[in-house]
């Protein structure tokens, strides 16, 4: 009986290990951020339309909004660019992009040509700001809540069914569309 | 042990040691050797958010170099050691740190290779004398040697 005890044991372990492996391996690589719960740092940069106008952290409290990360040399952006619109078309929250390390021109011809979901777009050109939210790869995006505090961040290309589940459901139930 | 392999196995150790510290992609040098000695540990101790098996200090993308440049920035306003790798944290996590803090949420990362060892020892112990049994047990059964059996 013990001959098989100590084998047993170590197979349930292991089966155990992989399997909560297996289970995770879709968010291997996306890791929660370090914010949640913690206010959103603070921002003050260039817009894309006009350099001359800074968009800030500060302009933006009292409300929930979101922010995206993005570039045009990112690929996954160009992906989840059609459901930033459709969400766009929702005017259920502002929508902050970081054009993050990118080049103003290529930004301004990407939104020309397949639209522009952002009710703004800062320009972080050297990624400090970025750094500050512990943007590791763009896409990403983040839900800052009323009171400034980070409340979710997605990693990767958004879709409208993590949209749903993550985001619209953190909105004051009244601001819903 | 032969010269020869001996020699190898000095290479070896020293190609080891040369590999822990060259940086082919950070070119910027700190001010003072005493920065630099800080910066390069510091940098060599960050990992790479986005290649995640390299540290900052041996990884040619652009978020690393922006991370490289975030230490040297620091180090330069006078920040400590620790006010540079909280600052990091707190932003990107503990898993931005190789070494990452002994708390109740990173326990099992250092506790789980000595709870492995052990229970190797714990194994391999039992098998040996197992063995050890089987040896002694086939060595009182003369007609067991006699055809061949286990025991060499």
């Amino acid at each position: 009986m013990t001959r098989f005890l100590i084998p047993g044991l170590i197979f349930l372990l292991l089966a155990g290990v992989l399997y909560v492996g297996v289970v995770q391996s879709p968010n291997k690589s996306t890791m929660q951020s370090a914010l949640l719960g913690k206010p959103a740092p603070a921002f003050d940069l260039p817009t894309l339309d006009d350099p001359a106008t800074r968009i800030t952290s500060a302009q933006l409290a009292g409300r929930p909004w979101v922010l995206n990360v993005w570039g045009t040399w990112c690929v996954e952006c160009r992906v989840e660019h059609e459901v930033l619109m459709e969400i766009a078309g929702q005017r259920a929250v502002p929508i902050v992009g970081f054009d993050w390390k990118d080049d103003d021109d290529a930004a301004k011809e990407w939104l020309r040509q397949l639209g522009n979901p952002y009710d703004v777009v800062a320009v972080d050109k050297d990624g400090r700001a970025s750094i500050e939210f512990g943007v590791y790869g763009a896409p990403e995006t983040f839900f800052i809540d009323a009171h400034g505090i980070v409340q979710y961040r997605h990693v990767g290309a958004m879709t409208l069914d993590i949209w749903r589940r993550e985001f619209l459901s953190r909105l004051p139930k009244q601001a819903l569309p | 042990m032969s010269r020869r392999l001996s020699f190898a196995a000095a290479v070896a150790v020293s190609m080891m040691f040369m590999s822990l510290r060259a940086s082919p992609v950070d070119v910027e040098a700190m001010p003072t050797p005493g920065l630099q000695q800080r910066y390069d540990d510091l940098t060599h101790e960050l990992r790479c958010m986005q290649c995640q098996n390299q540290s900052i200090a041996d990884s040619p993308v652009g978020l690393a170099s922006d991370l490289r440049r975030d230490v040297r920035e620091q180090l330069i306003a006078g920040k400590t050691d620790e006010e540079i790798r909280t600052a990091m944290v707190a932003r990107y996590g503990n898993f931005i740190l190789f070494r990452p803090p002994f708390r109740s949420g990173t326990a099992w990362v250092w506790i789980a290779p000595f709870l492995l060892l052990i229970l190797g020892v714990f194994v391999t112990v039992r098998i040996v004398r197992q063995r050890a049994r089987m040896v002694e047990s086939d060595a009182s059964e003369p007609d067991d040697s006699a055809e061949g059996g286990t025991s060499k």
